[in-house]
């Protein structure tokens, strides 16, 4: 039964613009943003010197490790008409936990889980605010983006903890066998595929549109909006404590401002993979597309030795066209098939 | 089929924590092996090595667009000029550790031959440091050093005993070699300031400085009124007092404010560590004669030679080498790769308008 509301919901969702037109639309956008992807990947391959190489392409890995691994909840979060802007500074704070349980001699085995554990805890306090209170997420996450990393400070201050084993930062930073796939893609590939199955093959994923959509319906419907909702921000705090780990060991260095402003590159890529900021709409291979378009101009950029504010310029107007072009769009096919209608109508 | 969905995500939180434990040994901070420094290349200096030509040398700031640090690469700049080499400035707009490391990371990809960085975190750009000196690049660090083991030189704007010296022989000088001094420091607990204040009572205990009396420390808290109050309250309490040494930018431009607006304008002196664009009126009304500060501009010069002298081969880092940096003529590699740049430059009426930070 529940899978018909489902399919009901979904069906639901698309009939105001216009059934299969709108699936197809939404389909080009995420088409779109892997062809732009793939064109830059080609023409910076081609064109930047040093860009196509081995140890390049190990950078670029570790570059957009922390923003693909956080992307992943955060485009179920957003799909669900949510958002967590306090990802970076729960990063920030397993960071800062991190160092000082080292510093107080716990093994990094403990550590690692202890972390993990903290971020889940940290995103059931945002769930709780969101879910259990009915607060605004945008208003709960701004709040405990300011909190977490003010415990951050509180924890470690301004030292950093830099003496991490070998063994573990070495890891983080390395490849396969000295080639040039970096151990962690292993890790980003096992976590997009289990987000991506969830989000596009099972039923979980389908209800995450449906109350992206249309809460109440999908209340209505049966699916536990709130416990839904609040599962995603304890998987969202999990992966910032994970992503905190490994962002500690990368630069091994323990600090209470690592991270900092993460969340904003995060979102950025969400959105310019296509996902609605309005919920509802969005696919994980577009978010995957736009991180790796982001990180690729950076990289590219910069090896052209672009200047640090012009790389924000052309992100930042990335992003407006990325919100921009699917509205004009939109807008255009309305009135399109609303002419139509009413000649249809005249006739 | 939603019952199953609703053990989805529990599920899910808790595979996350399997990825955690994965790994059980128990490695501890007792028990780690920090091996991962870089393996250096056991080449020897050859101190009549030729200066090579065509160096790409890169300045890596702590972040771009800092007054302070774009006069240091100004001296950068105008070294490798001299050098004939291809000089490129490249940085964050964030003073943080991990943009530092993607710049660090472009840098090896375009194959430069020396990086100059003053590093945000010590540890954090390590292993891509270290990464870049696998791949033939020199490091040299200016500023804030980062750890030993990822660089091969570090240049000091200073040691804490030159400073201490320079502070004690301008009171000397001004105070025409006797009379009572005052310093005016910033917090009591300030690190630099006090390791410098501890050279000066050693240096003002030496018998050519004996007729020098230091009668009182007074604290600014490196808050300008804070320290007007003090610099007021020094002169009050001690009428026959003959110069105010102040080791601190926030104390001295104080002091001499209060000093170039009161009666005591050209009988108590203010001297100390100054920045010349704060305290150039005060210089030039005749209310300070000389102060001193390490020159910004030189700490980018010496590092551009120092660079250059590696990537050429005539040091490699080890104490006791010796390099020629241009206009700043000889130095010699201290103990763990540092290279001093020697005593801080005095600014007087004279050569003030020379300086612009």
């Amino acid at each position: 039964m529940s899978e018909r509301a489902v399919m009901d919901l979904d069906r639901a969702e698309q009939a105001p613009a216009g059934g299969m037109e709108l699936k197809r639309r939404l389909g080009s956008w995420d088409t779109l943003i892997v062809l732009l992807t793939v064109v830059v990947l080609v023409v910076a391959s081609l064109g930047v010197p040093n860009f196509g190489t081995g140890r390049n392409f190990t950078f670029l890995i570790l570059d957009l490790m922390p923003i693909v691994l956080v992307a992943l909840p955060m485009t179920f979060i957003i799909i669900t008409g949510e958002i967590d802007l306090s990802v970076a500074s729960t990063l920030g704070l397993t960071s800062s936990i991190m160092g000082y349980l080292w510093n107080q001699g716990m093994s990094i085995e403990s550590i690692i889980p202890i972390c993990i554990v903290v971020g889940a805890v940290l995103g059931a306090l945002n769930g709780f605010l969101v879910t259990g209170l009915g607060l605004p997420s945008l208003a709960v996450t701004i709040g405990t983006l300011a909190l977490y990393r003010g415990l951050a400070l509180v924890v470690l201050g301004d030292t950093a903890v830099a003496d991490f084993p070998f063994s573990y930062t070495g890891w983080v930073t390395g490849t396969i066998g000295d080639g040039p796939v970096p151990n962690v893609l292993i890790l980003i590939v096992v976590l997009a595929s289990i987000f991506g199955v969830v989000l596009h093959a099972t039923p979980l994923g389908r209800s995450l549109y449906a109350i992206g959509a249309n809460a109440q319906a999908a209340h209505f419907s049966g699916i536990p909006v709130a416990r839904t909702k609040f599962w995603l921000y304890v998987v969202s705090g999990a992966i910032a404590g994970l992503v905190g780990v490994l962002w500690t060991l990368r630069y091994s260095s323990a600090r209470a401002d690592n991270g900092a402003g993460l969340e904003l590159a995060v979102v950025a890529a969400v959105l310019l993979g296509g996902v609605s900021i309005f919920g509802g709409k969005g696919s994980l291979p577009g978010v995957l597309a736009g991180v790796v378009l982001l990180a690729v101009l950076q990289n590219a950029l910069r090896l052209q030795d672009v200047s640090g504010q012009a790389l924000n310029i052309v992100t930042g107007a990335l992003l407006v066209l990325s919100v921009l072009l699917p509205n004009i769009a939109t807008s255009v096919r309305t009135t399109w098939q609303r002419r139509k209608l009413r000649r249809a109508a005249t006739v | 089929m939603l019952r199953s969905h609703r053990r989805l995500l529990p599920a899910g939180a808790a595979a996350l924590l399997v990825l955690g434990i994965a790994a059980c040994g128990g490695t501890t901070k007792d028990s780690t092996d920090n091996s991962g420094a870089a393996a250096q290349t056991g080449a020897s200096a050859d101190p009549n090595a030729k200066l090579k030509e065509g160096l790409k040398i890169a300045y890596l700031p702590k972040q771009l667009n800092n007054p302070y640090s774009d006069v240091e690469v100004s001296g950068g700049k105008a070294a490798v000029e001299e050098l004939k080499g291809e000089y490129k400035l490249v940085g964050p707009n964030d003073a943080s550790a991990s943009s530092q490391v993607s710049y660090i990371n472009t840098l090896i990809q375009q194959q430069q031959d020396v990086i100059v960085i003053a590093a945000n975190d010590p540890n954090a750009v390590c292993p891509s440091l270290n990464q870049a000196r696998q791949a033939g690049i020199k490091v040299v660090t200016f500023d804030s050093d980062a750890a030993k083991e990822c660089r091969d030189a570090f240049i000091n704007q200073a040691t804490t005993q030159g400073i201490g010296e320079s502070l004690v022989k301008m009171a000397s000088e001004l105070a025409g070699g006797a009379g009572e001094i005052a310093i005016l420091s910033a917090t009591p607990n300030a690190t630099n300031q006090n390791a410098w204040i501890d050279v000066m009572k050693t240096e003002l205990a030496k018998p050519e400085n004996a007729k020098l009396k230091l009668v009182k420390i007074a604290y600014g808290n490196d808050d300008d009124q804070k320290s007007f109050q003090e610099a007021q309250g020094l002169l009050q309490s001690y009428p026959n007092l003959k110069v105010i040494v102040s080791p601190t930018t926030v104390g001295i431009a104080a002091a001499a404010r209060y000093v170039s607006s009161s009666n005591y304008k050209g009988k108590v002196a203010i001297t100390g560590l100054g920045l010349p664009n704060q305290m150039r009126e005060y210089v030039k009304d005749g209310t300070v004669k000389k102060f001193a500060l390490w020159n910004p501009a030189d700490i980018g010069y010496l590092a551009g030679y120092a660079g250059a002298a590696l990537a050429s081969g005539q040091i490699t880092g080890k104490e006791g080498e010796k390099f020629t940096a241009g206009k700043l003529k000889g130095y010699t590699v201290g103990a763990a790769g540092e290279i001093v740049l020697g005593p801080p430059t005095e600014f007087t009426a004279a050569n003030i308008d020379q300086y612009h930070f």
